[in-house]
């Protein structure tokens, strides 16, 4: 430090994101806290419990199923839609009205009302009147009220047909920002399509592969409103996600602390689920990654191409 | 190695509006260094894109040894194209990168590691083979882009694209080197797509010259800038470019605002036209030769330019560096009888220009 006082009058700057997000994040989780720790029975009696919600949100046997559940459901929902997403994006058009076509048709069902999409589909799958459930019925046994496997198999489908165009239209961005003197160059080295996709493509759409995985995963962890609708979380408890458990316990049993605990919990999982996805796939753009290999560089570098390399700065063509 | 002959070949990107490229017949020899020089838009590009393949002209026909190769796609007319840009795979080592074209093409693994070592040699690259690209600064990367086009050994010829524009100065004239002693030992016909006279001239056994998708003039270096048979190719080669004066001729005679300046080889020579001669070949005179005003003296070392004007018309000599003027006087220049010309209202050369004797 030489002495001088630094002016940090310029975090004041920040001041309003800092109190938009008090108002619309912390202090409502605040709250959520607030109950997490205290059992309310009434107006004026509470009892401060500690841990003991949490302990209970951790061990109980419906919470256990509904997360194995939902991990399940969330792995097979990524497994389907960024390999399909991928291949969707891969067959639009690249220009033209056509592209312009294609982005609106693919782009629908992501600007329909999720509970419009869960009524739809609800209707849809209806043995006596809906159309996607009489025409299956007439090749297989299918009934959503009844069979666990066919209600979780028609929420994959809705969610795969409500959600993977958000994938494809996040690749396809990704895929037109390719320039195109690397198809360029492929061809000129002879690659086939499949090494086309695999060296040039997937490695120039990761960035956008992340933010589409992290994005579907988080969607799908939180899925509440379409399997509300359609299912109801059942039969029995074979589709209840996280959310709908939660929501049973807040209003249907009106237990809130144990709610204010699984909800601290299940934000918080998610928060550190991402965060560890997000820090594992940028492990090789970290400024502590390319230190080691900055120095490897370094030694590689002959003498002569050092000098060189402070006039390159110069260069201006 | 491969003789490649276009046929009437233009190009347009818009469906016959505007053509990038107009309609060229010409034949590039096997083994010769061709150079295709011009400023960025004239359609160097397009010409490169249409013999590699990457583009299918709008009209005309590619021959590669005789054969017509019009509607063969670029994997199947092998040849090698090198980008103004980096373009590497990141995932890749820079010697996978370089054992990429190799493998593809089921090259044998023990050959494949060889070329891989001694394009890398060639290149200066050896160390870099195990890093991956993406943490190389970006001349290297160009450099590994290089290595990339040079690796094939069975190429028809080698198509560089402004090659060395992310390149150093100085090294870019060892890389040069290289790439010349290159083609030197393996004969491949190359094509050198540049805006840089420099590298064009000192790389090239015949350079063409491009302006605004035509082709203008194509020669040896010695022939572009002793003959130009086009003013462009006089503005745009040599450094500084060609002067031009506005004349009028009446039966051969020039004169620039009713003062003589010469006579014209051709007989019989009427109308305006534009005269032109290089910096190099405007000599001082004694009294005999044309009066200008002197603007400005440029001394730069083992030559001078001197800037000088003659009514509102501007003109360049580059003179040695004995020459002694002074700045706002007048003094008189001659110039080489071969070397200057009259051009048309098409641009091209229709005459050589001797000086007027006495004239003033």
């Amino acid at each position: 430090m030489d002495g001088k006082k630094k002016n940090n009058r310029a975090w004041f700057l920040v001041a309003p994101v800092v109190f938009v997000v008090a108002f619309t994040a912390i202090i409502p989780l605040m709250a959520v806290a607030n109950y997490s720790l205290q059992d309310i029975q009434g107006f004026n009696s509470r009892l401060f419990v500690g841990l003991d919600f949490f302990k209970m949100v951790a061990t109980d046997p419906n919470i256990q199923d509904a997360f194995t559940r939902n991990l399940l459901l969330s792995g097979q929902i990524l497994l389907i839609q960024i390999p399909l997403g991928i291949f969707i994006a891969r067959l639009m058009p690249r220009s033209g009205w056509k592209a312009s076509a294609a982005l609106v048709i693919v782009a629908i069902p992501l600007i329909i009302p999720w509970n419009v999409i869960g009524t739809t589909w609800q209707i849809f799958t209806r043995t006596d009147i809906g159309l996607g459930g009489v025409i299956v019925n007439q090749f297989v046994e299918y009934n959503l009220s009844e069979s666990p496997l066919d209600a979780w198999v028609t929420i994959l489908v809705m969610d795969t047909w409500h959600w993977t165009p958000l994938v494809a239209l996040l690749v396809y961005a990704g895929l037109r920002s390719i320039p195109q003197a690397y198809y360029q160059a492929a061809a000129i080295d002879g690659a086939s399509a499949m090494a086309v996709f695999r060296f040039v493509e997937l490695p120039k759409l990761k960035r956008v592969l992340m933010i589409a995985i992290l994005l579907r995963f988080m969607d799908s962890f939180m899925m509440f409103t379409e399997p509300f609708v359609v299912t109801g979380g059942g039969p029995g408890s074979s589709t209840q996600t996280l959310s709908i458990l939660l929501t049973t316990i807040a209003i249907g049993q009106f237990d809130i602390g144990v709610a204010g605990a699984f909800s601290l919990m299940y934000f918080l999982f998610i928060q550190i689920f991402s965060f560890i996805f997000f820090t594992v796939l940028t492990l090789d753009e970290r400024p502590g990654a390319t230190k080691v290999t900055k120095k490897s560089k370094e030694d590689a570098i002959s003498k002569p191409k050092k000098e060189l390399r402070t006039k390159a700065k110069k260069v201006s063509k | 190695m491969a003789e490649i002959r276009l046929e009437g070949v233009a190009h347009s990107y818009d469906g016959g509006k505007t053509y990038a490229l107009n309609p060229i017949t010409m034949t590039w020899k096997d083994g010769k260094a061709y150079a295709l020089l011009g400023p960025s838009g004239c359609g160097k590009t397009t010409l490169l894109n249409i013999i590699s393949g990457l583009l299918k002209p709008s009209e005309g026909k590619v021959f590669i040894d005789g054969k017509d190769v019009t509607d063969v796609i670029t994997d199947d007319r092998n040849i090698a194209q090198v980008f103004q840009f980096p373009v590497l795979y990141d995932t890749m080592s820079v010697r996978k990168n370089l054992e990429f074209p190799l493998k593809n093409r089921k090259v044998p693994r023990e050959k494949v590691a060889q070329r891989v070592n001694e394009i890398a040699e060639l290149l200066g690259i050896e160390k870099e083979l195990d890093i991956k690209p993406s943490k190389l600064r970006s001349d290297l990367q160009q450099i590994v882009s290089l290595g990339r086009g040079l690796v094939r050994e069975d190429v028809s010829a080698i198509l560089f694209d402004e090659p060395l524009t992310v390149i150093d100065q100085n090294f870019k004239w060892t890389l040069r080197n290289r790439l010349k002693r290159l083609h030197i030992a393996t004969g491949v016909t190359v094509v050198y797509v540049t805006h840089d006279q420099t590298e064009a001239l000192t790389f090239a056994d015949e350079v063409l010259v491009m302006d605004q998708g035509s082709l203008v003039q194509s020669g040896t270096p010695e022939e572009l800038f002793l003959e130009p048979k086009h003013e462009f190719v006089g503005y745009f080669i040599g450094s500084p470019g060609m002067n031009f004066l506005e004349v009028d001729a009446k039966e051969s005679v020039l004169t620039h605002k009713g003062k003589a300046i010469g006579k014209a080889s051709k007989a019989g020579l009427n109308g305006s036209h534009r005269f032109g001669v290089r910096p190099e070949f405007l000599v001082p005179a004694n009294k005999s030769g044309i009066e200008f005003q002197v603007d400005r003296v440029e001394d730069r070392g083992v030559f001078k330019l001197v800037h000088l004007s003659k009514d509102d018309q501007k003109v360049i000599a580059k003179v040695d560096e004995g020459y002694q003027v002074k700045v706002g006087t007048k003094a008189a220049f001659s110039f080489d009888p071969k070397r200057a010309f009259v051009f048309d209202s098409n641009k091209k050369v229709i005459s050589t220009v001797s000086p007027s004797q006495g004239g003033n």
